[in-house]
């Protein structure tokens, strides 16, 4: 690792970085490293908040920020860095309000992109080291990528429900995301946090731990998080560490990857695919007419049960997904059946799965009980 | 015959649903693939979340023995002992 450069700080910083400049290991060179440092956030959500707060209270000189999202209710239960009243602005203006009370010394540059294969290597090229904090895999095989090819450390977190995950991938000197997942999972089969939930929690302790590694880099003290993944449990209140190696024929950090170009990440991740018209695929208006015509159909919901208790739809039988293989016999395979879950992914599973065991009649609810309450019927809960 | 040994399965929360909830499964085995097969026949919601239809393990899922992850090892074939810990390592891409 090479060391930055150092910026010389000023009376009112050494004032508010007292507390820094007492830690021998970090000391005004330490400092001025930071200063003169500069971070870049792939995403202002859940990860990016707390990684975003700590580096700017730390004095991190230059934070860049990549988001294109606007602050939703139902952030705000853990995207710390926005309030209430940024409910419906972007992501990026609340933020920088939130960094520029919090420390007037450092800078936020914000890129108000989403990030692709045309414009991630220019934009990640300015950064000391780049905190990978997305909520999609596109962006996070395309962050590796681009850090593989400009030789930046890729700090990688990545949370779902109550477990998080955390690493630091420098494919000079170790492995790189690809070198642990190859390739992005098919679309549909890892659960986003809307479809599974996560602890509001959980985003602190993982941010929080990005943005520690971010500042050890930028310092130079400590002992990187390369070639090891640390996993935490919240439940268990259990953290354990793997290790991880380089592949020597990754697709990204191999002899393959070096001068390949960057490939669409969108299709490599199969997101956007038009689903053929006989796939199974039922919209919620199509169904809604169905059942006002009186047709016969057999709703199940593949939810678990507290979602059922939480609401579903009138007639529908309950057969959680995960007890799908073992009571199978219960659904007839030649009734219209139509799945349906929350937002459409584990109901597409189910699908596949009955389809594959003889199953004739199967249509799934695209969007799930998401989409019948925003279009259909507002009396059943959202959540 | 290969001796059996008791290791501890740890299944991550996404896979928890396919097996009653559990986040550690005991189970006595030679090898990793005889800990596949005896969760095939154990809990058969948990083996096709884990397992595609070809028997290989899905590809945004890693194994680990212990710490390292069984493509550094001998895949499937890799030895266990009693007291070893596997995981299943998922990708996740919550931010």
């Amino acid at each position: 690792m090479t060391l930055g450069s150092r910026a010389g700080l000023t009376l009112p910083e050494m004032r508010r970085y007292g507390r820094h400049l007492v830690l021998s290991e970090l000391g005004l060179a330490g400092q001025e490293r930071m200063k003169a440092g500069r971070v870049l956030l792939v995403g202002a959500g859940g990860l990016g908040s707390p990684a975003a707060l700590y580096l700017a209270a730390a004095g991190v000189g230059t934070i860049g920020v990549a988001d294109f999202d606007v602050v939703d209710e139902s952030n705000l239960q853990r995207q710390v860095a926005h309030g209430t009243a940024a409910v419906g602005s972007a992501k990026l203006d609340s933020l920088r309000a939130r960094l520029t009370d919090l420390n007037p010394h450092v800078q936020m540059v914000a890129h108000p992109v989403r990030l692709d294969r045309s414009n991630a290597l220019a934009i990640l090229r300015d950064y000391d080291v780049v905190l990978d904090g997305a909520d999609n895999f596109a962006t996070r095989f395309l962050v590796n990528d681009a850090c593989v090819r400009l030789g930046k450390p890729d700090v990688h977190g990545s949370i779902l429900r109550f477990e998080g995950q955390a690493s630091v991938f420098d494919a000079r000197t170790g492995p790189c995301y690809r070198c642990l997942f190859r390739d992005p999972p098919p679309a549909g089969a890892v659960p986003s946090c809307a479809e599974a939930g996560v602890l509001g929690v959980l985003p602190g302790v993982i941010g929080s731990i990005m943005a520690t590694e971010a500042i050890k880099w930028l310092t130079g003290i400590g002992e990187p998080m390369v070639g090891r993944l640390l996993l935490y449990d919240a439940l268990a209140m259990r953290f354990r560490e793997l290790r991880v190696r380089k592949d020597a024929d990754c697709p990204a950090c191999g002899p393959a990857g070096a001068h390949a170009e960057l490939p669409d990440y969108d299709v490599l991740c199969g997101v956007g695919e038009s689903a053929p018209a006989d796939d199974g695929e039922l919209s919620a208006e199509a169904l809604s007419a169905r059942l006002a015509r009186g047709e016969q159909v057999v709703l199940v919901d593949v939810r678990e049960t507290f979602e059922w208790e939480i609401g579903h739809l009138q007639g529908a039988i309950h057969l959680p997904l995960g007890q799908i293989p073992a009571r199978v016999g219960e659904l007839d395979p030649t009734a219209p059946i139509v799945l349906y879950c929350h937002h459409g992914v584990r109901s597409r599973r189910a699908l596949d799965w009955l389809r594959a065991r003889g199953f004739t009649s199967l249509q799934h609810l695209t969007g799930g009980t998401e989409a019948w309450s925003t279009r259909v019927d507002p009396t059943l809960p959202r959540y | 015959m290969p001796a059996t040994q008791e290791i501890t399965l740890f299944v991550p929360g996404l896979l928890r649903p396919y097996c009653g909830g559990r986040s550690e499964i005991v189970l006595t085995v030679t090898d990793l693939r005889d800990l596949l097969a005896q969760v095939e026949a154990q809990h058969p919601a948990l083996y096709v979340n884990l397992c595609d239809e070809t028997g290989r393990v899905r590809q945004h899922l890693n194994l680990f023995v212990n710490s390292d992850n069984v493509r550094d090892r001998e895949g499937l074939e890799t030895a266990v002992a009693t007291g070893d810990v596997i995981t299943i390592l998922p990708a996740v891409s919550g931010g």
